[in-house]
């Protein structure tokens, strides 16, 4: 693991939103202008500090979903119904308010073109919000490999970013799966189920490719596609991880 | 000074003793899990416990004389950068100071270091004096691989990313080296009631 250049102090940065965009019924996505913000490298993140009026303050992460190449900062962002600091990004904030962040964090779950590929990115739920900042990242340079998205959501209605996925498909080539869990339309032609070794083996590089791959989801979805990838032969240093949710145990 | 959430009011959650949350943290009675690549499952007959580097003689010990040292039982509460904290966990497992009582050395730090390539420092001061673990069983069970099982050190004082999962030794050094998730920008120390998250905290 080579060693990361020594970064800057994370000071606390206060942007002004700028737009709130639906994704889906349960995410929205938070655009920010944030005049002090020095950039970032796709898959990192931030964190939120949200400040009530007798001073309680809490403070939550979230995946950026823009590219480093992008004008404003993007957050997208789930809402948990018993969460604190979710339902107020959905469903209080709005245009014009202030937000205060600071970032960028992480630098391990990270894709640059300089890593190379062939890039294989592996979204359950909500985990495909650093993969748009990747795709987009990818899209904005010249590129030599293709990545591939693999998808698993429960439903159709809770794909995020589905137009911008299709045009990554449609326009640049992008290998994008999507695998429906709970529920498809009659004539779906994607997966259906969860994601198993089948599908992996069908969508995944061999090993002997060499892929470099991401896995983002719930703990549960990442502990299940990260071993069964390395139980078909791929490398686990190889492997990056990002998990969130709890797991009941 | 941070500025006012609009129509923040904060859902706080009625926590028994306040005073054992540190700053920016909240109370989960879930047990989440962090990292940074596949889980390792390392069979218990190829798994051992070394401690190495700077000390007159390494020493180690495969499992089931690890397992035979002296142990603890001890019940504390975590911390873990991405904000939540989880009260009462109770481990099982070798204190560091048992482990080290035969070891002459004149480091001040250590690198505990795992399966999967995992690392991180402390100093030598963090992981002695009955303030760290290698802990083998959570809430009266074996530690489940995904917890860091088949081993894990447990050093509650410090963010969770200290504890490191899988380990299997530590390494002692005159100097101090900074670890995985230390070299990528967070904090070298990481003591959560000061917020040390990230570097410069």
């Amino acid at each position: 693991m080579a060693r990361a250049a020594i970064p800057r102090r994370l000071t606390w940065q206060l942007g002004r939103v700028v737009e709130l965009i639906d994704e889906t019924p349960r995410c929205k996505s938070v655009v920010v202008d944030l005049p002090e913000w020095q950039g970032h490298r796709a898959g990192q993140h931030v964190d939120v500090r949200l400040t009530a009026e007798d001073g309680y303050q809490a403070e939550r992460s979230y995946s950026i979903a823009s590219a480093p190449e992008d004008a404003h900062l993007v957050l997208t962002v789930e809402r948990l119904d018993d969460g604190e600091v979710s339902p107020y990004l959905t469903d209080e904030l709005r245009p014009d308010d202030e937000l205060e962040l600071r970032g960028p964090i992480g630098g391990y779950f990270v894709w640059e073109r300089s890593l190379g590929g062939p890039l294989l990115m592996v979204a359950g739920g909500s985990g495909v919000v650093p993969f748009r900042s990747m795709l987009r990242h990818w899209a904005a340079g010249e590129h030599d490999t293709v990545p591939r998205l693999l998808y698993s959501s429960r439903t159709l209605p809770e794909v995020i970013y589905q137009e911008e996925l299709t045009r990554f498909s449609a326009d640049d080539g992008v290998d994008v799966r999507l695998a429906l869990t709970r529920e498809w339309p009659e004539n779906w032609e994607g997966h259906r189920g969860r994601v198993d070794r089948g599908f992996l083996e069908e969508v995944a590089w061999a090993p002997a490719e060499r892929p470099l791959v991401y896995i983002c989801g719930p703990t549960s979805f990442v502990e299940a596609v990260a071993q069964t990838l390395v139980d078909i032969g791929h490398e686990p240093g190889r492997v990056k991880t990002e998990r969130f949710g709890p797991t009941g145990t | 000074m941070s500025p006012i959430s609009r129509g923040f009011g904060g859902r706080r959650r009625p926590v028994a003793d306040p005073s054992r949350v540190p700053p920016g943290q909240y109370v989960t009675p879930d047990f989440p899990v962090l990292s940074a690549g596949p889980t390792p499952h390392t069979p218990l007959d190829e798994w051992s416990f070394t401690i190495h580097g700077a000390v007159e003689k390494p020493v180690s010990w495969p499992w089931d004389e690890f397992i035979a040292l002296p142990s603890e039982t001890v019940t504390v509460d975590i911390h873990c950068v991405t904000k939540w904290s989880k009260l009462d966990t109770s481990w099982k497992g070798v204190s560091v100071d048992t482990l080290l009582e035969n070891v002459e050395t004149e480091a001040e730090y250590v690198t505990a270091w795992s399966d999967g390539g995992y690392t991180t420092n402390l100093a030598l001061e963090d992981v002695t004096g009955g303030r760290a673990w290698i802990a083998y069983e959570y809430g009266g069970e074996p530690l489940e691989p995904e917890h860091g099982g088949p081993a894990r050190l447990v050093v509650p004082h410090l963010y969770f990313w200290k504890s490191a999962k899988w380990v299997r030794g530590l390494t002692l050094t005159p100097d101090d080296q900074p670890g995985f998730w230390e070299n990528y920008g967070y904090h070298n120390h990481g003591d959560p009631w000061l917020e040390q998250r990230y570097q410069g905290d």
